[in-house]
């Protein structure tokens, strides 16, 4: 992904996706009850995930312009503090949608000289802490089911990210794209 | 959702008002990455499409009532880690689930597993991590998931 691709190349990433819509068609002439309800559920998600994802991008694309390198490094940066995995924790709290948005706000980050722990806290933490979510959570299983999930899951999220952040900078591995 | 159209709009408007050609630049920058994520996103919402048309909302309910604690635990690991699901969906399913008399540790392994695992998203996370450490995240989330599940139990005295 990160050496630029072929046009053909490009077509082919295409592939499983055009395959699936061949897939519907051909359920839709058939009458194919499994593919119909496949092409249902991939309406309801893509619709979702539409509402959500063009304008986390719009966000993503000003941050890149206007926020400069400094703010972000002295933040969340090498120097940074162990601090910075509660700013990680926090910034996963106003996210939405989900990993698929975690991800390019984590590679935005890294641009902008992000530790690549602080990132992993903010992927993990993105699943786990957002708002929203949390409030349903609470709402529906109670304040104690996510009281204890925060506490067992946030610190668990940050010791694993410090580890596995040390250990992939060690092998200067970055995040593409 | 609402919250996200307030700032991004007004974010993009006090960035127009500032300066039109970083905003353009932005809005560049903003769509180069979109498109460069298309393919891996189209590709799991397939996936996500195919995963959920072949288990129905019985089968969760049927798998994540089961008798045997470690087994349905183990099962709603696996459904959890199979699917995707937004929180609007999972939560009152879930409560539902609670009331019918599914243990707290069954529903906390199925949401975390859930909201940290990514079997499904694995063509969008691997385009930006890598194959390997894609692995290396899910595997460890699955262990931070069971984790959880297991606090919860014995929390909720569903183990002792």
């Amino acid at each position: 992904m990160s050496a630029g691709p072929k046009p053909s190349s490009r077509l082919v990433r295409f592939l499983p996706a055009l395959l699936f819509a061949l897939f519907i068609a051909g359920s839709l002439l058939l009458r194919f009850q499994f593919g119909l309800t496949a092409g249902r559920r991939f309406l309801e998600f893509g619709g979702e995930m539409i509402k959500i994802v063009p304008f986390a991008f719009i966000l993503i694309g000003l941050f890149e312009v206007w926020v400069p390198k400094q703010v972000v490094e002295r933040h969340l940066g090498e120097q940074a503090g162990l601090r910075a995995h509660l700013w990680a924790v926090l910034l996963a709290g106003t996210t939405v949608g989900g990993l698929y948005v975690a991800f390019p706000v984590a590679a935005a980050l890294q641009r902008k000289g992000a530790r690549l722990a602080f990132l992993f806290t903010y992927i993990g933490a993105s699943g786990v802490c957002r708002i929203p979510m949390t409030l349903f959570e609470a709402s529906f299983l109670g304040i104690e089911f996510t009281l204890i999930r925060y506490l067992v899951a946030v610190p668990l999220i940050v010791l694993s990210s410090e580890l596995l952040g040390v250990y992939l900078q060690r092998r200067a591995y970055r995040i593409n794209m | 959702m609402i919250f996200l159209y307030i700032i991004s709009i007004t974010a993009l408007a006090v960035s127009l008002a500032a300066s039109p050609a970083k905003t353009g630049r932005a809005l560049q920058v903003a769509l180069r990455r979109f498109l460069k994520l298309l393919p891996p996103f189209l590709t799991m919402l397939t996936i996500v499409a195919l995963v959920l048309a072949a288990l129905p909302k019985e089968v969760f309910v049927r798998y994540l009532g089961g008798d045997n604690l470690a087994l349905t635990t183990g099962a709603a690991a696996l459904l959890g880690s199979l699917t995707l699901m937004p929180g609007f969906i999972v939560f009152p399913l879930s409560g539902l689930l609670q009331q019918q008399g599914v243990p707290y540790i069954v529903l906390a392994a199925f949401t975390t597993t859930l909201m940290m695992v990514g079997v499904v998203t694995f063509p969008v996370e691997r385009a930006y991590l890598g194959t390997r450490n894609t692995l290396l995240r899910n595997l460890i989330s699955l262990l931070i998931a069971l984790a959880v599940a297991l606090a919860i139990g014995l929390y909720f005295g569903e183990l002792l």
